[in-house]
């Protein structure tokens, strides 16, 4: 059984309980200035399943992200995420949850390499606290099992033979792909991606989106996105 | 490289001017000028400046009467005449005002204060020209309305010079650190025409006109040679930010050079016996430059609000792009914000070089406040720094009411970083889109 | 015109302690400015708190001088926590200005006639630092080549200073190469990015802050020592601005640029002045068109004309690469050929 079958008796409908649900939003709004951004009445987002949320520009698709993913504060409402309460945490606590997200103008960190673009991505660095940076071999084994994890993902993404380019001469369509591998170092339970087609030449969305769907799958993950793809 | 050509002609022209700069100095000082009962100089008398029972300073009046002693910084000192070196003819008029305590010295200010001489003689009250009544621990709501006036002189000054601030970052997303030299400029340009003995000695009036429009030319030079030139080649923001550092030092210390480090006052306007209104006294020179600013900040509002390219310039400070996309010529509108905010920055020099003194780092020492009255208002927003420029003049001058006066700057910084902890992105600013 | 006294003086400020004091501070506005993208402007007050933290337990309070270093060290802890705390949340630029207003304000309170039973106020506060000089192991002598000469007690000072600053160096080399000077670096290239990782990006911050204020307040410490007195007005916006010149020519986000650009800095500014002091006195120069008091200001004018050339034509620094230049928060950016990012429109959105 793959984990869309799981949700073939759910009601096509907005707001429907799922089975197993990995985020579930309750009441959450949104305001800029008196104009309401987001009014989410309740969602939620099954394990292990791509889901899109669609709309026109201007829907509130990506404030909702924000929202969600502790990068803008919400003027109402509660979320869970794994079961657990989201609402209110830092951006930062939330990625290490296993609630990463990509971002619509695609940032990747142009003086890194390739590869620190990907190994500044995995959690529980020893190295990355003040006093055991000072010693190499305190952190010298971890950095090579992370390397190696990198290299793996980016020969998944093709981007292997860029891994010593600095991330600012790629391209936007191997950016969108090196955030995208960026974001799965850090080993997350959802990925949210943020317009993953918008400024993607065409003949390239085809492979982001096989990229996309092959990473969902054998992890169990789920990648929701917010976008108006037509496919 | 055009600009850099302009560059180096700046440094040649300061290298070739004829300079009379002592070392550097700091602003603050205390003088005046000792005159007898027939209103004759008195020369060769000693004053010592102290503070905390510490001797500072001394001066000796020169054959005209004049002495200067500099001070380390604003504060209050105790200023002594020695009686001892009065010509055995003279005596000061009332034997224990010897010593004027507590003195009060304002940043950047020339303190003038007075001794009357009478003739030995005659030690009772003659006909010269009295000290007034010394302050007699006026009301403190008294206090209050005449700080409060100050305040409204000294903020109006800055929202004057921090318009342009504001308006050239909302256009061009410049911090321009360089801003405070186009105030110093001005200054010195209305000195040139009217006090420098090698200038022209015109009246202080059209002097200030030619100023602004020295200013205003200055302004659009750079936008054209530098600034503009720079944005085409891709420089990003943090680099212009700092190339205005090195502009403002290279500036200031040219100007330093030209001008020397001594502050000289305008030679009009520079006198006046108060007016008293109510609790208040005022000067008429002080007066003017009060409604002054005020008219002109009413007028630049008005310009902003009703001409056409008032409304550009508003339009491509709230958002470049669209204003151009509905055929807002920007490069344009960038020019004329710059000669606007050089001619205003200009004319704030004017007006604050004759409330205080002309001197060739006025506009460095203006430059924080103008950024806390820029970031209280709102980075970009022209209202936003006239208010945020009166809240700072405000602060500055009440605070005096309660706190020593060399703390008044502090005072409206340590707003401006309070304001950036509760709103970082400035009261009236609005928060960049994320993602 | 005496060029071998010329190239003497310029040699000895290029290597004297005032060199080494700078670049121990500037090694600490490196790890602000050049790793982390902390836009401080307000270096000098670390300097002050330093300088200050070592003069008054001594002078004021007649304490051993090693305490007072320590408190030097520790009141730039402070000082960076207070600091960081509020300014740490803005944006690059108004980080740059809360800053600078910061240490006007620390400045302008040191002066104050209140605070002279403690700073001394304006005549800030001397003879503390007899126990640093009695404990020189360096014989009385000159000790040098030919013209260039430095005195057993600017030996001494030197011998620390650039100890000092080689213990810096190295430590900084180890961090930058470490996980944690890489999520400082990513800091520096986009802090949302960072943080939608999972990386506490105050936290790093912070850290950033606090270890380049302490080596900022170390600085200090050599400044007071060196020149056996402190007031407030040395502490002005200006060491900041030359602290910038000399990263940025050195190479900012380099291991030795601060270094090489402390020593290159002091070097050129004492040429110049050297070079046109000598040229008014042996009559190139006639004194009509400079005075030999408008040396001083017209070093600082070429200290300004530096910085821009500098950041127009060069500004990867001597030993920055030009290619990770290029890519820069705005490099002459060979993608955004107009605007750079920073003009992008600011949209209502979610604040950080």
């Amino acid at each position: 059984m793959t984990p869309h079958d799981a949700l073939s008796g759910v009601p096509a409908e907005p707001g429907v309980p799922k089975p197993d649900p990995v985020l579930v939003v309750d009441g959450v709004c949104k305001d800029f200035g008196g104009v309401r951004a987001v009014d989410v009445e309740h969602l939620e987002v099954q394990r292990g399943v791509i889901t899109a949320l669609i709309g026109p520009n201007g829907a509130g698709k990506s404030s909702l992200f924000n929202v969600l993913t502790g990068f803008a504060r919400a003027d109402a409402g509660h979320w869970t995420f794994d079961g657990r309460g989201a609402a209110g945490l830092p951006a930062h606590r939330l990625a290490l949850r296993g609630m990463v997200r990509t971002f619509q103008l695609t940032r990747v960190l142009p003086r890194l390499t390739v590869l620190e673009n990907m190994t500044i991505a995995a959690t529980g660095q020893r190295g990355e606290r003040f006093l055991p940076a000072f010693l190499r071999p305190a952190w010298r084994r971890q950095e090579r099992d992370i390397e190696r994890r990198a290299d793996e993902l980016l020969e998944r993404f093709r981007l292997a033979d860029t891994r010593d380019d600095y991330a600012g001469y790629l391209s936007g369509g191997q950016r969108k792909l090196l955030e995208v591998a960026r974001a799965l170092m850090v080993d997350p339970a959802l990925v949210l991606l943020d317009e993953p087609m918008a400024g993607v030449n065409p003949a390239l969305r085809q492979n982001l989106l096989a990229h996309i769907a092959r990473c969902a799958i054998p992890a169990t993950r789920c990648c929701s996105s917010s976008t108006t793809w037509t496919w | 490289m055009r600009h850099l050509m302009v560059l180096l002609l700046l440094v040649v022209a300061a290298l070739l001017t004829p300079s009379a700069a002592a070392a550097a100095q700091d602003g603050e000082a205390v003088g005046g000028t000792l005159r007898g009962p027939d209103g004759e100089p008195v020369a060769g008398v000693t004053i010592r400046v102290e503070r905390a029972g510490q001797e500072i300073a001394t001066a000796t009046s020169g054959p005209d009467g004049r002495w200067r002693a500099a001070v380390p910084a604003p504060g209050d000192y105790d200023v002594t005449l020695d009686t001892g070196t009065l010509p055995d003819a003279l005596t000061l008029r009332e034997p224990d005002a010897a010593t004027l305590r507590a003195v009060t010295i304002r940043p950047g200010q020339q303190r003038t204060v007075l001794f009357p001489i009478v003739s030995a003689a005659d030690p009772a009250p003659g006909g010269a020209p009295g000290l007034p009544p010394a302050p007699s621990g006026p009301g403190s709501a008294a206090v209050l309305a005449q700080l409060t006036l100050a305040g409204i002189k000294f903020g109006a000054i800055i929202a004057i010079t921090a318009i342009g601030l504001s308006l050239i970052f909302g256009t061009t997303h410049l911090i321009n650190f360089a801003h405070g030299e186009l105030v110093t400029i001005g200054a010195m340009a209305a000195f040139f025409l009217n006090a420098a003995t090698i200038g022209p000695g015109w009246d202080l009036i059209p002097s200030a006109l030619v100023a602004i429009a020295i200013g205003a030319l200055v302004g659009a030079v750079l936008e054209r040679a530098l600034w503009r030139p720079l944005r085409i080649r891709g420089t990003g923001r943090i680099q212009l930010f700092i190339i205005s550092i090195g502009l403002s030092l290279l500036l200031r210390h040219l100007l330093l050079v030209i001008f020397g480090s001594r502050p000289r006052p305008y030679t009009d306007y520079v006198i006046q016996r108060a007016v008293v209104i109510g609790p208040i006294a005022i000067t008429p020179r002080d007066l003017v430059i009060t409604v002054l600013s005020i008219v002109v900040l009413v007028a630049v509002g008005l310009m902003l609000l009703r001409t056409r390219i008032g409304k550009a310039m508003r339009a491509v400070s709230d958002d470049r792009e669209l204003a151009e996309a509905s055929g807002v010529d920007a490069a344009r509108v960038d020019l004329y914000v710059w000669a606007l905010g050089g001619g205003l920055a200009a004319l704030g020099g004017v007006l604050f070089g004759l409330s205080e003194v002309v001197s060739w780092d006025m506009g460095f020492r203006l430059l924080l406040l103008m950024f806390a009255a820029v970031i209280l208002g709102g980075l970009g927003s022209a209202f936003g720094a006239m208010v945020g420029g009166l809240v700072v003049g405000l602060i500055a001058q009440l605070s005096t009411a309660w706190f020593p006066v060399e703390l008044q700057n502090a005072w409206a910084l340590g707003l401006l970083i309070l304001v950036l902890l509760v709103r970082p992105q400035g009261v009236f600013g609005r928060a960049e889109r994320i993602g | 015109m005496d060029v071998i006294a010329i190239l003497a003086d310029a040699t000895r400020s290029a290597l004297g302690p005032v060199a080494a004091l700078y670049a121990l501070a500037a090694i600490g506005l490196n790890i602000h400015f050049g790793y982390t993208g902390l836009l401080n402007f307000g270096q000098v007050a670390f300097m002050l708190v330093g300088a200050y933290g070592v003069a008054v337990p001594v002078a004021v309070y007649g304490g051993p001088l090693w305490l007072g270093v320590l408190v030097g060290l520790a009141l730039a802890v402070v000082l960076a926590l207070l600091l960081g705390v509020p300014t740490l949340r803005l944006r690059a630029d108004y980080l740059a200005i809360a800053t600078i207003a910061a240490g006007e304000v620390l400045r302008i309170v040191f002066n104050a006639g209140f605070a002279q039973p403690v700073t001394g106020g304006v005549f800030g506060l001397s003879q503390f630092a007899g126990p640093f000089y009695a404990a020189n192991p360096v014989p009385p002598g000159a000790y040098g080549l030919g013209p260039l000469v430095f005195g057993n007690r600017d030996v001494w000072v030197m011998i620390v200073g650039w100890g000092a600053v080689a213990l810096a160096t190295v430590g900084v080399f180890l961090l930058v190469r470490s996980p944690w000077g890489r999520v400082l670096r990513g800091v520096r290239e986009d802090e949302d990015a960072v943080r939608s990782i999972g990386k506490n990006v105050f936290g790093y911050k912070m850290q950033s802050l606090v270890l380049g204020g302490v080596l900022g307040g170390a600085g200090g410490i050599l400044l007071a020592v060196d020149a056996q007195a402190v007031t407030p007005n040395t502490f002005n916006p200006v060491v900041t601005f030359y602290l910038y010149t000399l990263v940025i020519l050195g190479g900012a986000g380099t291991v030795l640029g601060p270094v090489l650009g402390s020593v290159v800095f002091w070097f050129l500014l004492s040429f110049a002045d050297s070079a046109l002091r000598q040229a008014i006195g042996a009559g190139y120069i006639p004194p009509q068109v400079i005075d030999p008091a408008d040396v001083g200001a017209l070093r600082f004018a070429l200290v300004g004309l530096g910085l821009m050339l500098l950041l127009v034509f060069r500004p990867a620094g001597i030993l920055g690469n030009r290619a990770e230049m290029r890519l820069g928060a705005g490099g002459s950016g060979v993608r955004r050929r107009r605007l750079p990012r920073a003009t992008r429109k600011p949209v209502e959105g979610a604040s950080r």
